[in-house]
């Protein structure tokens, strides 16, 4: 007994590592993190851009990894709902519970769009806190990033200098880029654009398109033939230029509207990830933009 | 547009009020004036104008301040008392099944009784049948502390208090405490709740070993291992109430159980968990009612050491990690139970085989095990269907020689088995329709049972995440 005990006390007293560890719940927080943390910081990613993020499991190795966590970065407004408050509780790590340092929801940095006026399961998967998909616009990376520069300089005050000026180089590059982007996008303002799920209300709100219909009777709700032939109808006469989905989305209702309305599906990377041009924040909205001005 | 309108208008208006009969000068001067006036007109609409724009300027900051309090009120929302509400979920459940034997008259051959039936165990009742209501409450007590309570609704109109707990949340170290009353944490299936079962019912083995679910109630502690893999050691300590402790009086810990387990990725599309589960108890006076060989009515009595132990793996595939779409889940389970101490066989009557009412008490030892596998595979979105196979063998059962087999038929040996196919349909994550069959040899020889079950389980409210 006494030999486990001091085994025990040997591994609990294992030193830490001299990166902050942090593990974000989707690539794109992770990512923004490396940005502003360069080699200061160890971030992953819980999931892969191939993942649907509402339905993920609670695996095994997501909690191991949470246990060695300093920071937990989770995009927040109820994405992670499903499996994230199970992989907090389990990993025994104090530092990443929700209210600590160590956690950190984007979406409190973000602006919400689609809030509900009332919540009934009935709508569907509708989220309190509003869409939760506001990783498509890439104007929120200034924001959210600001407020996770302060947060990595808090949890690690002797690198605080390094994050500060971390996010300030970022934020010049992603200024940059946002002047690019938003000259690439002028073409597109206004067109008419058919989604599959709300996974792109950022996206369309950034760029000013107008969604006019989405494939999804209700959020989460997998459209049958009735309702895609309902849509059909419904967007005869305003042609819209594409009909986009996530990377992560099943193909099936796009493709069939695809098929059916002649207007070109585009998929879009969503995250890093998502395709193999996607490999970082500033090539996943090259991409993103190339992908859309390539239908004409 | 709207400057030139309005001037015409002015201008048909005053020359509208001019006199028929003026002369050139007083024209002259009539022009100055409408000149004048144009002029003042002008400047006036110049200043609308701009007005106008500035007016539309401040509605879009308007507009924009709107748009922001709206995004402030929804989250302000969350900070009222109200706010503090716990997460409430509740499960209704409910079936019609089709038994060809008598779900009352059922038992499982070579078996102790284990306990009370339950609505989550074999068939209970034929028809039209309400399952166990679920009413779950959480929250966080305060930074350090989380609550939890779950009630079962029963269709007698009884209920039961599954669990009601709290957990730690900031011991930190990888260490997390429980108290109160909990599912053990012992197996794959036992933590997982009903509703999340993938058949109607629970696997013979659980039903066999531990009464459909161990429910421990006492404390947990928990350690998780700082390392890339998955390992995790659980001890528990507590009383021993339920199948198969009972009837121990004591101070301290009666039922005592331990898990390891380890678990981790190959690569994106798999995920695995194994893991080894003990659980010792020594029941005071765990009693089962039978029939002797004559056919009365008898109350048995165990009293002594019960030790099982456990071997479980879960193995979980979906392309490329999504599981929205396809995904397969194996999961295995293996238990072996001994039990050695003495065992009281005694009539209600005065007289009989077993000595009448006083009884006859000798040794009894047995050494049972089971297992079940059962695979689930969701082939298209929202469409499941699974097989699952159960088997156990009620093993080597010595009796000291006061006590004669014949007196207790119940624990002549048998090996019980089971094949259950089921499909189910899932409207969305909160609500699951499913049709089950099963073929039950677990009663005895020449007793099978045919069991069609149609399901439906539907969750409201605040829905927890779900374990792995």
């Amino acid at each position: 007994m006494r030999k486990i005990m001091m085994l025990l006390v040997a591994l609990l007293a294992l030193p830490a590592q001299a990166a902050l560890n942090v593990l974000a719940t989707v690539p794109e927080w992770a990512a923004l993190a490396q940005e502003i943390g360069g080699d200061k910081l160890k971030a992953t990613s819980a999931t892969t851009a191939l993942q649907d993020p509402h339905r993920i499991d609670a695996r095994p190795s997501l909690i191991a990894r949470a246990r060695n966590a300093d920071l937990l970065i989770a995009t927040g407004a109820e994405l992670e709902v499903g499996w994230l408050p199970v992989v907090q509780r389990e990993s025994g790590n104090a530092r990443i519970q929700t209210g600590q340092a160590g956690y950190f929801e984007a979406a409190a940095h973000a602006r919400m769009l689609e809030i509900p006026a009332k919540l009934d399961r009935a709508d569907g998967d509708v989220h309190a806190n509003g869409n939760p998909h506001i990783n498509t616009d890439p104007r929120v990376y200034l924001k959210v990033g600001e407020a996770l520069a302060a947060r990595l300089a808090q949890l690690d005050a002797a690198n605080a200098a390094v994050y500060r000026a971390g996010y300030a180089a970022f934020a010049a590059r992603w200024q940059a880029n946002l002047a690019r982007w938003e000259k690439q996008g002028a073409a597109l303002r206004g067109q008419p654009v058919v989604v599959q799920h709300k996974s792109f209300s950022y996206l369309l709100d950034w760029l000013d398109l107008r969604e006019v219909a989405t494939l999804e009777p209700k959020p989460g709700v997998e459209a049958s033939a009735a309702h895609l032939s309902r849509v059909l109808e419904q967007v005869s006469g305003q042609k819209p230029r594409w009909v986009i989905r996530a990377v992560w989305e099943s193909s099936r209702a796009t493709d069939w509207f695809a098929a059916n309305n002649g207007t070109p599906a585009v998929v879009l990377p969503f995250t890093v990830g998502g395709n193999n041009a996607a490999k970082d924040l500033t090539s996943l909205f090259d991409d993103t933009l190339a992908r859309l001005l390539v239908v004409k | 547009m709207n400057r030139i309108s309005v001037s015409v208008l002015a201008a048909c208006g005053v020359l509208a009020s001019i006199p028929a009969s003026a002369a050139d000068n007083d024209l002259k001067a009539l022009r100055e004036e409408i000149a004048q006036m144009r002029k003042t007109y002008e400047q006036r609409i110049d200043a609308l104008e701009k007005r106008l724009v500035q007016a539309e300027g401040t509605s879009t900051q308007a507009k924009a301040a709107a748009d922001k309090a709206a995004t402030r009120t929804a989250r302000a929302g969350e900070g009222k008392a109200s706010g503090f509400n716990p997460e409430i979920s509740l499960t209704l459940q409910g079936a019609l099944t089709k038994t060809q034997r008598d779900p009352a008259t059922w038992t499982m051959q070579g078996f102790v009784p284990p306990g009370e039936a339950e609505e989550i165990g074999p068939p209970r009742r034929r028809g039209f049948t309400l399952q166990e209501s679920e009413l779950g409450i959480a929250a966080n007590v305060d930074p350090n502390f989380r609550g939890y309570l779950n009630l079962a609704m029963t269709p007698d109109n009884t209920v039961e208090l599954e669990e009601a707990y709290f957990q730690t949340l900031g011991l930190g170290g990888g260490l997390t405490l429980k108290g109160g009353r909990f599912l053990s944490g012992i197996g794959y299936q036992n933590e997982i709740h009903p509703h999340a079962w993938d058949f109607a019912d629970a696997p013979l083995a659980y039903t066999a070993f531990f009464g459909n679910k161990l429910t421990a109630e006492g404390v947990q502690l928990k350690w998780l291992a700082p390392t890339e893999t998955f390992i995790e050691l659980g001890l528990e300590g507590g009383r021993d109430d339920g199948f198969p402790g009972g009837g121990k009086n004591k101070s301290g810990t009666a039922l005592g159980a331990a898990f390891a387990r380890i678990g981790g990725d190959a690569g994106i599309a798999n995920t695995w968990r194994a893991g080894l589960s003990y659980v010792a108890t020594n029941p005071g006076a765990r009693a089962y009612d039978g029939v002797d060989a004559a056919d009365l009515a008898t109350s048995n009595t165990f009293a002594g050491r019960s030790r099982t132990v456990g071997a479980d793996f879960v193995w979980k595939w979906a392309p490329n990690g999504n599981s929205t779409e396809r995904n397969f889940k194996l999961q295995a389970e293996y238990f072996r139970r001994s039990e050695s101490g003495q065992l009281t066989c005694a009539e209600r009557d005065t007289s009989g085989a077993c000595g009448g009412a006083a009884g006859l008490t000798d040794r009894y030892d047995s050494r049972q095990s089971g297992w079940y596998a059962q695979g689930v595979w969701q082939f298209m979105p929202r469409w499941r269907a699974g097989y699952r196979h159960d088997r156990l063998n009620s093993g080597t059962t010595t009796l000291g020689p006061t006590l004669v087999a014949a007196d207790l038929p119940q624990l002549a040996a048998w090996k019980p088995r089971r094949d259950t196919f089921m499909i189910d349909f899932a409207s969305s994550e909160f609500a699951r329709l499913r049709f089950q069959f099963a073929r039950d040899d677990s009663r005895g020889p020449g007793l099978r049972d045919n069991q069609v079950w149609l399901q439906y389980i539907m969750s409201l409210g605040a829905h927890g995440a779900h374990k792995f």
